[in-house]
């Protein structure tokens, strides 16, 4: 059952006020935002849809291209940082070939970071699919993406 | 679950919870915060449970608690009522637990916590130094309440303060209890708590609000989430007391869309607190009506700030607004709107229940009561820590977190996050709080604390943080969005090696610029890592500028890395582990890298058993 425009309308009400939590459950339903969803939900709403653009390209949350399969998020809080976060992610973005941000055209994996977990005791931290990796090095990155390749 | 409609009720059901809770029965608490969970905790609560059931001790209880704060240790385990603390518990070691342990009453050694210097097995939690040293009257509830269960809450005194101002205290009363305790915002800003909400009271509105603020963006801090997930009935009963006590109707929670876990715990709790009548209409027969509702952040750091927060929950941008409006005046759709951070309302039950001079007999003067630090980075015993106020970092970061890994040598700590400033090792017996940190260039914040040693790179410290914020400015003021970039690409071409000594004065004017001219708190104190790094590290800066090089061995054009002949032993373990091959030798014979291949990830480095690798 796929969650479409009308279930999150239903669930919120015609408020515009509540744009933000509508655009969050599109997001964690479909992965990101398609177009259509986004002129359909200004259409009722009844609000420019400039206006959703400039929300869902100010705020991280949201994405308006589809992810990979996959996605690979790795922690660069300062925590993580000192402890070599930058080191990690240099080797993921070698071996996926795609920069911070990008998704592999064959569409599997997405490379991400985020800027705190709150994991700091086992920093550097690297998250695929909600998994949690601690005490990454990147001699260890090749292992870690073989249970995903 | 039954709605209490009166002071007696509540103290009535407070007393069948308190009696259904045996303290002689066996509780096995596991710590469950997202810190325990990355470690694998639930397995070990499950195993537990199953275990239990296996031998047929339906008597003793497992409870998945909050994060007990010693997250470098984790999966916790305590078994009550002696205290017992298993450290890194796995699912393996379950059995043994519950056959040696709780079954007979034996200390299983291989699972206590050692001391790192002289190996010394402690068994109790309450002896451990790190727990020891700490004054845990905010976060020391999290161990022992199962977040999803308000009778637990209630067990502990829960709701004794909103009880207590409904029934017995006027809202002024209220209000002067927090004005006395001194309590100061702990977001970071140090606000008096008290004097915020007066100004909101003294408003005439028919509708005012209360908001939680949870959109704890600072990276490296995480003790607002372990609050929300470990103990949200505090954070709740305090917004009903500042509610009480300002005369607001309505609260929101702006929760960090990061924390799911806190959105989870927080949104079980709200809606318990409604079944039995805490939250809604005329709470517990006074006549006062209150409600929650959380607002999820859709990930903008600067969100954390007041108004960019309220544009956020109305559905804008969260682009912040001048302040010359007051927040007590014109708020949350333009009425009257008191903020505070999470630990700030987690502090006011406490206020209320215990009295404000209570609160005040412990922290300094000027900051009375304790703060909560995530002690974070190169430091033995990762957590957040309590301590009361006037605490020196050197007991925070030596006593408490244990010093620093692998016998490295302190460098400096980070304060207050990305506005924060770097404090070096002269400033180690600074006692913390809010003035004396200010004092030293860097603030109180929201409590990170991040701690460095010689291998890590101050300029490249600082590049991190502006990095951080060039992402993360809103874009309203050009001095925010242009200066801070301007001010990365310097920071970036002097890690490149491309440094001039021009340069650190241009960072110090843009710093000045961006500062003066920007209207909010993010680009305001945005160069702070920089003005501090350069102030106690400018040698680094010179090392990078003159001598093209990075002491701490960090910044990847600044450095390569060679194999010192007479300590390699040929084990060829570089060789093995290089992805591009650039390590290479003869077994037996020592190795070499190979420069033009070289990716400089440092793996040889990470690999080598003999110390033969070095970095240049």
């Amino acid at each position: 059952m796929e969650t479409k425009v009308k279930d999150i309308i239903a669930k919120y009400g015609v408020d515009p006020a509540q744009i933000i939590a509508m655009l969050q459950d599109l997001q964690s339903a479909k992965r990101y935002l398609p177009e259509e969803d986004l002129r359909e939900l200004a259409a009722i709403l009844g609000i420019p849809l400039a206006h959703i653009y400039r929300i869902a390209t100010f705020f991280k949350a949201f994405s308006l291209e589809p992810k990979g399969e996959h996605i690979i998020n790795v922690c660069v809080g300062t925590a993580c940082h000192v402890r070599g976060a930058s080191r990690i992610l240099d080797e993921l973005e070698r071996q996926l070939g795609v920069a911070s941000g990008g998704t592999t055209s064959d569409q599997k994996f997405s490379l991400e970071t985020v800027n705190c977990l709150g994991a700091c005791a086992l920093g550097p931290v690297v998250v695929v699919d909600q998994e949690y990796h601690g005490d990454m090095t990147p001699g260890q990155v090749d292992k870690l993406m073989e249970n995903y390749r | 679950m039954k709605r209490i409609q009166s002071a007696s009720e509540l103290e009535a059901y407070r007393q069948e919870c308190m009696a259904s809770r045996d303290p002689q029965r066996t509780v096995i608490t596991i710590c469950a915060g997202t810190g325990c969970q990355a470690h694998g905790c639930s397995n070990v609560v499950a195993a537990m449970q199953q275990e239990l059931d296996k031998q047929g001790l339906d008597q003793v209880e497992v409870k998945a608690t909050g994060c007990h704060g010693f997250c470098e240790r984790g999966p916790l385990v305590v078994i009550h009522p002696q205290g017992v603390f298993y450290n890194k518990v796995k699912v393996e070691d379950v059995p043994d637990i519950i056959a040696r342990t709780v079954k007979e009453g034996e200390v299983i050694e291989s699972l206590l916590y050692a001391l790192p210097a002289t190996k010394e097995q402690i068994s109790l939690e309450k002896d451990v130094p790190f727990y020891k040293l700490q004054e845990r009257i905010i976060f020391g509830s999290n161990g022992l309440i199962d977040p999803t269960s308000i009778d637990d809450y209630l067990a502990i005194g829960g709701y004794q303060a909103l009880s207590k101002a409904l029934t017995g205290m006027t809202t002024d009363a209220v209000l002067d209890e927090v004005k006395i305790s001194g309590l100061r915002g702990r977001g970071g800003g140090g606000f008096p708590t008290g004097r915020k909400w007066e100004s909101t009271r003294d408003v005439d509105s028919g509708v005012k609000y209360v908001i939680c603020n949870a959109d704890e963006g600072d990276p490296g801090a995480y003790m607002d989430r372990s609050l929300l997930e470990g103990n949200p009935h505090s954070v709740i009963e305090g917004m009903l007391l500042g509610a009480y006590a300002v005369g607001a109707t309505e609260g929101y929670v702006y929760v960090r869309h990061e924390y799911p876990l806190a959105v989870a715990n927080l949104t079980m709790a709200l809606e318990a607190a409604r079944e039995m009548g805490f939250l809604g209409q005329n709470i517990l027969g006074s006549g006062f009506n209150f409600d929650i509702k959380i607002s999820r952040g859709g990930g903008a750091f600067v969100c954390g700030e007041s108004s960019a927060l309220i544009a956020s929950i109305e559905g804008q941008v969260g682009e912040p607004r001048a302040k010359h409006i007051h927040m007590a005046e014109s708020g949350l759709w333009g009425k009257p709107t008191v903020l505070n951070n999470v630990e700030t309302w987690a502090n006011v039950p406490v206020i209320i229940d215990k009295g404000a001079e209570l609160f005040r007999s412990i922290g300094t003067e000027g900051s009375p009561g304790t703060k909560i630090f995530s002690l974070v980075g190169k430091v033995n015993n990762t957590g957040l820590v309590e301590v009361p106020m006037g605490i020196s970092l050197r007991e925070i970061i030596f006593d408490i977190g244990g010093g620093i890994p692998g016998g490295r040598s302190f460098k400096a700590v980070q304060t207050g996050g990305p506005s924060g400033g770097c404090i070096p090792e002269e400033h180690l017996d600074l006692q913390v709080d809010f003035d004396e940190l200010d004092k030293v260039g860097s603030m109180m914040g929201s409590g990170g604390m991040i701690v460095m040693d010689d291998r890590t790179c101050m300029v490249d410290v600082a590049k991190y943080f502006l990095n951080f914020l060039k992402g993360e400015s809103c874009g309203k003021c050009t001095t925010c969005r242009e200066g801070i970039l301007r001010m990365y690409e310097i920071l970036d071409k002097i890690t490149r090696g491309e440094g001039e000594l021009s340069d650190l004065d241009m960072l110090e004017k843009l710093a000045s610029v961006v500062q003066e001219a920007s209207m909010c708190g993010l680009g305001k104190t945005a160069p702070n890592p920089v003005l501090s790094t350069l102030r106690y590290f400018r040698d680094e800066y010179l090392a990078h500028i003159n001598d093209k090089k990075c002491p701490a061995g960090v910044c990847k054009d600044l450095i390569h890395f060679e194999i010192d002949p007479d300590a390699c032993t040929g084990c060829h373990k570089c060789a093995r582990v290089c992805p591009v091959d650039a390590a290479h030798g003869k077994k037996k014979e020592p190795h070499e890298i190979d420069q033009e291949k070289c990716i400089k990830c440092g793996m040889c480095y990470d690999a080598c058993k003999f110390d033969a690798v070095k970095i240049i």
